[in-house]
């Protein structure tokens, strides 16, 4: 007797099933409102008496809490709280009572219980447009970064040729460092000097009249180094900005060659925000011009405080190191307890240094402050119609200009502060200027909770409903075979949804839409397997040939339709961003699973209800009316 | 069993096909498509009032503050208000004007998304669109062609393109926007239609192999009675979950639910019309759909 599965295969339905519920299952679990505990520096520990003064702070306001917890050694605490209205009165009045050394961030603490943690099973996370929060995408400048790392290679050069004397012009020009001189003698001491300085350059020698030239050119490989360092640079900064906003689950990520993305969930202050995220800055360290420089190699600057409103300073044109090079700045005092700032250089940077200050002590530094502005120009395109022309520009001013007491190393001191509020104002402008390239908004997306709560709401509501049409619709065409039908199609569901959790993947609006398309579609299986079961019927087969070739001759088609789609899924997963990939996702491992639940799950339950017996008719519907009516008319 | 004589009527179908085609393209190039701030690029706010909005006062004041171009909408409820800013202003644009907005009521507003996308990405994204769709036609073709034959991939574009064609000029038509989320419909409407057509082809094949002494015309009919009883199930299902969708699924995905509806109901008619009229004028026979001899029994011949 035929159709009947043997037992491995059985098992192997039922253990994939079973790991499908195991890992569906903490999505089950709602997770709690809490609120989120963190040292504003990464030093601070939170103990005891911190924890027992937000436990004071919140009973005395009435807010309900549960579960307090010291995480990750004591970097960080959770507070559950019984009642989500509150979890934004309860953040205001904990960041009140613990003052600025203290971040709270608001979260959602997953409730998953210790049987499915063991496993590894956790929820899936929820999307922005599903929890609420903000997303940012921002582009780096990658033509100032390479355009300064240009700067960066004519100063260099120009430097060593002045020492090495060798007389000649120097100027920048698109992707090069244009050098002419006067004899083919010095072009060669000259092109014997960069390849030392900076192998990594191309060069080329230009001969016309009177004049030998040399050109350095930057390599597409050194450029795209530039910029990927430009951009992972900007990566860190912001990261560590984003922890200053105090978010529980950021995320910070690369796309593309100079995109970042920036997902904060729960945030609501999207102007606080984008004011800390966008700091956009950099710094530079010129020599202050000597009083007899030539106005070509000088240029005035403003100082940035207002405190000293209107004063100007005369800087070099040269510069010596930039905010590239500056990996921390701190606020503190010297042994006499006057405010400094420490600043601390990468090797390079203190090397510069050292070289650019041992022979001008006494003279003094100042310290420019680079804030990525936009200027805005309307415009009259040829249709008459006006065009808003923005046009990003660098403001330049001085922060400081300390007189160089000693040759400077890999770290110094800035003296002479007046008041400790000064100085850590200071540190902070200078690590907020250590930014390798100008980054700039160039999409957000902004979802309160209100809505995010909304769109998980109607999204179950419309997979609920959709998926109960089609269960009646199922059960009322195929009777039996339709149930078999319809429990694989629920097996399917939570397959989809184990696979997802399995696999860390975001559930998104799309995602959701994803889900109940998937319902839709993923009976389609089954209805292919019917209709020639069916026809087999129609054409005189016994029942048990009749499902075995019915299933059979399916395969090959239902293959087919679902190779084509998963191509389909995959080339949207590749050009979409954020909720579209979330529903390329779906759509694809949905195609995947229903294409086991229907194909091997419905025939373990076929075989299960009418294998390896004899029968004499089978319950499928549409056929005994009449054998000569095609499928879609009958029933 | 008795085949519906669906090809009898083929002509009928290319002139609605082409009238349908020709209307969509007109609406396409006279009115364009309603885009979507994903793609125009600008600043889209959306607030709930505590109580109904006064929509007059909200335009008012956000022409005494200057925003030029503002579209201000309700939706939904009268408390739900939709303000949309054209390309150019700022990012900082979207929150300060709901400060504004709040200065400007006793009213409490409560803010539930604002959306910023720059010139750039717009752009962008309107490009990838148009090439991913492309890729995916192009693909889809090469896999048909080489599982099938390529008579099957020209009629499986031709249905896919007639689907897309279709879809965009309803929302051209309607007026409704589109957005990313439209796109991927879009796209998965390619895959879903694309499904049917091949299911409908596998028949063809099967039956042209199989069915003596019948024009590939009768091959067609009969083959789409047989796929028929299938295509409607399928497609049943689908728009029943698709209606619960537009129906219940919110604002934000309402757009994608009903390309997905009209994708998936021209789709069906598509897979059948469409794709196998394309065939027939092709002059499919069984010649194309013959199982290759085995070159391997030749090749053995050469070998020493």
């Amino acid at each position: 007797m035929n159709n009947r599965y043997p037992l491995w295969k059985n098992l192997l339905i039922l253990t994939v099933a079973l790991c499908g519920f195991y890992y569906a299952a903490p999505n089950l679990y709602a997770p709690d409102p809490a609120l989120q505990i963190a040292g504003a520096s990464s030093s601070l520990q939170i103990d005891d008496r911190i924890m027992s003064r937000a436990e004071t702070a919140l009973s005395e306001a009435g807010i309900g809490f549960f579960g307090e917890e010291l995480q990750n050694e004591g970097k960080s605490a959770l507070f559950r709280l019984n009642d989500r209205e509150e979890q934004l009165r309860a953040q205001g009045i904990l960041a009140r009572e613990l003052g600025d050394s203290f971040i709270v961030a608001l979260n959602l603490a997953p409730t998953t219980p210790e049987w499915l943690l063991e496993g590894g099973a956790t929820p899936m996370k929820l999307g922005l447009d599903l929890s609420g929060g903000v997303h940012f995408k921002l582009e780096v400048d990658v033509d100032a970064a390479t355009e300064r790392k240009l700067t960066q290679y004519e100063t260099g050069i120009q430097k060593r040729l002045r020492e090495e004397r060798i007389r000649g012009r120097i100027s920048l020009d698109a992707q090069k460092v244009a050098m002419q001189f006067r004899t083919e003698e010095d072009r060669e001491a000259a092109r014997r000097e960069v390849v030392d300085l900076y192998p990594e350059l191309f060069l080329d020698r230009v001969d016309e009249k009177e004049t030998w030239s040399l050109y350095a050119e930057v390599t597409e490989q050194t450029m795209k180094e530039v910029v990927d360092y430009a951009v992972a640079q900007n990566l860190t900064t912001i990261r560590n900005r984003v922890n200053e906003l105090g978010v529980s689950e950021p995320l910070v990520q690369r796309q593309g060659s100079n995109r970042i993305v920036v997902e904060l969930p729960g945030i609501q202050d999207t102007a606080e925000a984008k004011r800390i995220l966008g700091k956009v800055a950099n710094l530079e360290f010129r020599l202050v011009a000597e009083a007899n420089a030539p106005v070509s190699q000088r240029q005035r600057f403003e100082y940035r405080s207002p405190d000293r409103g209107g004063m100007t300073e005369w800087l070099e044109r040269n510069l010596i190191i930039t905010g590239e090079s500056v990996s921390n700045a701190q606020a503190g005092f010297d042994q006499n307890g006057q405010p400094n700032v420490t600043i601390s250089l990468d090797g390079e940077g203190g090397m510069l240094m050292s070289r650019a200050t041992r022979a001008n002590i006494k003279r003094r530094m100042g310290v420019l402050f680079i804030e990525r502005k936009n200027r805005t120009r309307y415009e009259q395109d040829e249709n008459g119609e006006e065009q808003v022309i923005r046009i990003p520009y660098d403001e330049k001013k001085l922060l400081t200009a300390p007189v160089i007491q000693s040759a400077l190393g890999a770290q110094f001191q800035i003296t002479g502060l007046d008041n400790p509020a000064e100085a850590s104002e200071l540190a902070l402008m200078l690590r907020a200027g250590a930014l390798a390239a100008p980054i700039t908004f160039v999409e957000e997306r902004t979802v309160g909770p209100s809505l995010g709560a909304e769109n998980i709401r109607l999204g179950m509501k419309s997979v609920q409903v959709g998926l109960a049409l089609v269960v009646i619709f199922m059960m009322l065409y195929y009777r039996v075979f339709g149930i078999a039908a319809v429990v694989a199609l629920a097996g399917n569901l939570v397959l989809l949804v184990g696979v997802m959790s399995l696999l860390g993947a975001t559930l998104t609006l799309p995602g959701i839409a994803g889900i109940v398309l998937t319902v839709g579609m993923a009976v389609d299986a089954n209805v292919l397997i019917f209709a020639r079961i069916r026809e087999e019927i129609r054409g005189g087969a016994p029942p048990q040939t009749a499902i075995s070739n019915g299933f059979d001759r399916a395969i090959e088609t239902i293959l087919d339709a679902n190779i084509t789609t998963l191509i389909v899924a995959i080339i949207l997963y590749a050009i979409g961003t954020g909720p579209i990939k979330g529903f390329a996702v779906t759509l694809s491992v949905g195609i995947l699973t229903s294409m086991f639940s229907s194909i091997m799950g419905t025939r373990a339950l076929i075989n299960l209800i009418y294998g390896g017996r004899r029968v004499k008719s089978l319950s499928i519907g549409g056929v005994g009316h009449g054998g000569t009516q095609p499928a879609g008319a009958a029933s | 069993m008795n085949a519906i004589p669906f090809m009898k009527w083929r002509w009928l179908a290319v002139a609605l096909s082409a009238i349908a085609m020709l209307a969509a393209i007109a609406s396409l190039s006279l009115t364009q498509l309603n885009w979507g701030l994903d793609f125009t690029g600008g600043t889209l706010v959306e607030v709930e009032y505590s109580d109904s909005a006064d929509l007059s006062a909200i335009r008012a004041t956000l022409d005494q503050e200057g925003y030029e171009g503002a579209v201000v909408v309700s939706f939904g409820t009268d408390r739900d208000v939709l303000v949309r800013l054209p390309d150019g202003y700022s990012d900082q644009q979207g929150v300060l004007m709901v400060d504004k907005l709040r200065a400007a009521t006793v009213m409490s507003i409560e803010l539930r998304r604002i959306e910023f996308v720059g010139p750039q990405v717009g752009a962008e994204l309107r490009d990838d669109g148009g090439i991913a769709m492309l890729t995916a036609l192009g693909l889809v073709m090469l896999y048909v062609a080489f599982r099938f034959q390529i008579k099957f991939a020209l009629g499986a574009v031709i249905a896919l393109a007639h689907d897309v064609v279709f879809t965009l000029g309803f929302f051209s038509l309607t007026g409704l926007e589109f957005d990313l989320t439209v796109l991927a419909a879009l796209l998965a409407v390619v895959g879903y239609s694309l499904n049917d057509t091949i299911v409908v082809s596998d028949r063809i094949r099967e039956n042209l192999r199989k069915v003596r002494r019948a024009s590939p015309s009768e091959v067609i009919d009969i083959s789409l009675t047989e796929t028929l009883g299938r295509t409607l199930v399928t497609s049943l299902t689908t728009l029943l979950v698709l209606a619960a969708l537009a129906l219940f699924g919110g604002e934000m995905i309402f757009g994608f639910a009903v390309a997905l509806l009209v994708g998936v109901a021209v789709g069906t008619y598509s897979s059948m019309y469409v794709a196998a009229t394309t065939l027939l004028q092709l002059g499919v026979d069984k010649e194309d759909v013959m199982i290759p001899k085995k070159e391997g029994a030749d090749q053995e011949g050469l070998m020493p």
